[in-house]
């Protein structure tokens, strides 16, 4: 007796939901034992990852803000890949937001009215594109893939930030500390609730989704993007232009990558300093995909990714483990997804040796 | 500092910053010549770091920790494998899902061991290292490692090129359609050219925690995984020319280090930029001749093969 498998004559609905629970439970066993292994109590840990951080009010308020950089960063990624354009440096275009936003604000300085912060949020979207558009324009120009292209340039984004906030944007105040001068009230981005952390970026993370799924789903534009990236061969017969679909896929993902960026250190953080992420960038990937790159999927998938980095600040405090363990969940997450696509396509069949 | 010895250590250091790009670019270019794109070089590498690390730590000896990391490499790999060769899954998302998990599975694992130090695989080798003359001292820097990685280009070309597994190896890669009807086995095929690139990252990583840094933090492999990726393509699949690539790499790495031994004044921070710009420059140089890509490219890379079907 062996494993066939056989190809289903359409895709599985049915599976192409189950498949991203069957990865998630997949991936909370696999960290059960990853617990074990490493002497802690499973169970407790499992608690400590998937429910503790969610008793209280405030816990939900940190979920929001851990979910929103990572839904806007993998909507972006998400219309690229319908498109065939694989954005992955996501994480370099957060971080030139995060300088293009804070230059604006620090540059102001504590004057300023109403007009602050929708400045300070466009150079951070302008920025991010712009460092999208890069990709883009050496995929276009010069045939360049933008899979290393735009990862390559996020680490060149990760070291330019290092080096501005000790140096050119250092606060020449902060004790020779690597980090810019506090943000004025102005360029603050307003937080939803009294007492939490979380800001009016969530809405409009929130606001994306909509608005992705009637791009993708309802204009002519989204409709050109999807047929790039399913047949290439018939959109070039059509007219549709692939270099179009390059440049509106990095340069949507980018800036909203760079919205993300801005609305973190002009949240949360209030300044620019050396880290600013805790790797959103790299974790919305498996958001998107995880998300089955629908927009609504994407916004339960953010949910489970952002709790997966409050889940493993809690074992950090109360288990003493690394912070690392969010990505290794992350990463299961991801290739146990992978594995269990395999049953939207194919029926898994035992055959006899004699069929084989 | 005496001149002949000061080129001897810029050569030395040029040969020692392009080993782990040669060890795990040549691994990665049989694993696509066969047909097999893995973008998960950064995440095997980091797991050969760490586990060669870690089981040099623990049992003395910087041999195993070298076969440990080569373990680590290949078993990543066979992960890989089981997913796009036998769950068909989509090799680019494959990938990339391997790297972030070696990401944080290194991390998670290396935590005990951040900033532990250890002797050098040079030190190690040659215990009165430090008493030798500034000349055998550099010539005794050049580790077994380094050697390999030089050797290394020359007896896969050699294979590729003039050995009949190494022309099965190429038929896979340029139509396994074809292959698989001359009665090849094409997922075999592709699985043993997967480890091969997976033991190759592993080995060099553990080359960057054991004889380059040496010693283990957190994400250490910084991009060079990508680079290495970036060099096949710069190299158009040639086993030499990605040598030649990752020498220039080296060099481009060690040069900044010397801008500031001559009194130029860098920015720590930009003279990190140096090898992910230099990367992309040389991406752009080389796709912008489409034909000569496509040419050099093995005609199945990244396309999936089933037999049965």
């Amino acid at each position: 007796m062996r494993l066939r498998l056989e190809r289903r004559p359409a895709l599985s609905h049915l599976w192409a939901l189950l498949a991203p629970l069957l990865a998630v439970a997949l991936a909370a066993a696999g960290a059960a034992l990853l617990f074990a292994v490493l002497g802690r109590d499973p169970l407790v840990c499992l608690y400590t990852l998937f429910l503790a951080p969610l008793a209280d009010a405030n816990g939900w308020s940190e979920l929001a803000l851990k979910a929103t950089p990572l839904l806007l960063c993998a909507i972006g990624i998400a219309v690229g890949v319908r498109a065939n354009v694989w954005n992955i440096g996501a994480e370099g275009q957060f971080t030139i937001g995060a300088i293009a936003g804070g230059w604006v604000a620090l540059a102001i300085g504590p004057g300023g009215g109403w007009y602050v912060l929708p400045l300070v949020l466009l150079a951070g979207i302008a920025g991010g594109a712009a460092w999208g558009g890069i990709a883009a324009f050496l995929r276009t120009r010069f045939n360049a893939h933008e899979i290393l292209v735009t990862l390559m340039l996020s680490y060149v984004a990760v070291q330019l930030l290092g080096w501005l906030v000790r140096g050119p944007m250092q606060d020449p105040e902060g004790f020779n500390f690597p980090q810019s001068p506090q943000f004025a009230a102005a360029a603050m981005l307003p937080v939803l609730f009294e007492g939490s952390r979380v800001t009016v970026a969530a809405l409009f993370a929130l606001a994306a989704v909509p608005l992705a799924a009637l791009l993708l789903g309802r204009t002519l534009a989204g409709y050109r993007l999807r047929v790039v990236g399913l047949a290439p061969g018939a959109a070039r017969y059509a007219g549709f232009s692939e270099a179009a679909a390059v440049w509106t896929c990095l340069l949507l993902s980018g800036g909203l990558a760079g919205l993300a960026g801005v609305a973190e250190v002009t949240g949360p953080i209030g300044q620019l300093t050396p880290s600013i992420s805790p790797g959103y960038g790299f974790a919305a990937i498996i958001v998107a995909f995880l998300g089955r790159l629908s927009p609504v999927g994407m916004l339960f998938a953010s949910l489970l990714m952002g709790l997966l980095y409050l889940g493993a600040e809690a074992l950090q405090i109360g288990q003493q483990l690394p912070l690392a363990a969010a990505g290794v969940i992350q990463g299961m997450v991801l290739l146990f997804l992978l594995g269990a696509d395999v049953l939207t396509l194919y029926r898994v069949r035992l055959a006899g040796r004699a069929h084989a | 500092m005496p001149d002949a010895v000061m080129l001897l250590a810029l050569l030395v250091a040029t040969l020692r910053a392009a080993a782990p790009l040669v060890l795990a670019g040549t691994g990665e270019l049989v694993a696509e010549r066969s047909g097999v794109l893995n973008l998960g070089v950064e995440g095997m590498m980091l797991m050969g770091a760490v586990t060669g690390f870690a089981a040099t730590v623990s049992t003395g000896s910087p041999w195993l920790g070298l076969l440990a990391a080569m373990a680590a490499g290949a078993a990543m790999a066979g992960v890989f494998a089981a997913l796009t060769l036998g769950l068909r899954a989509n090799q680019v998302a494959s990938g990339l899902a391997l790297t972030i998990f070696g990401v944080g599975f290194s991390a998670l694992f290396g935590a005990p061991y951040q900033s532990h130090p250890i002797p050098g695989l040079a030190t190690v080798l040659f215990p009165h290292l430090s008493a030798a003359g500034p000349l055998l001292q550099q010539m005794l820097l050049i580790d077994p490692l380094v050697w390999l990685a030089v050797a290394l280009p020359f007896m896969v070309q050699r294979f590729l090129a003039r050995s009949r597994a190494g022309l099965v190896l190429r038929a896979v890669g340029e139509s396994a359609e074809v292959a698989h009807a001359f009665g090849y086995k094409v997922l075999r095929i592709r699985l043993l050219a997967t480890l091969f690139g997976g033991a190759m990252a592993g080995l060099g990583g553990a080359y960057l925690s054991l004889a380059y840094t040496p010693m283990w933090t957190e994400n250490m492999v910084a991009g060079r995984g990508w680079i290495a990726l970036a060099l096949v393509v710069f190299s158009t699949w040639k086993p030499l020319a990605l040598a030649l690539g990752a020498l220039l790499f080296g060099f481009v790495t060690i040069a900044g280090f010397q801008a500031e031994a001559w009194g130029i004044p860098v920015a720590p921070n930009l003279l990190a930029t140096l090898p992910y710009l230099a990367t992309v420059l040389v991406l752009v140089l080389i796709s912008r001749d489409r034909v000569r890509l496509k040419l050099n490219a093995p005609a199945a890379l990244g396309r999936p093969f089933h037999p049965a079907e």
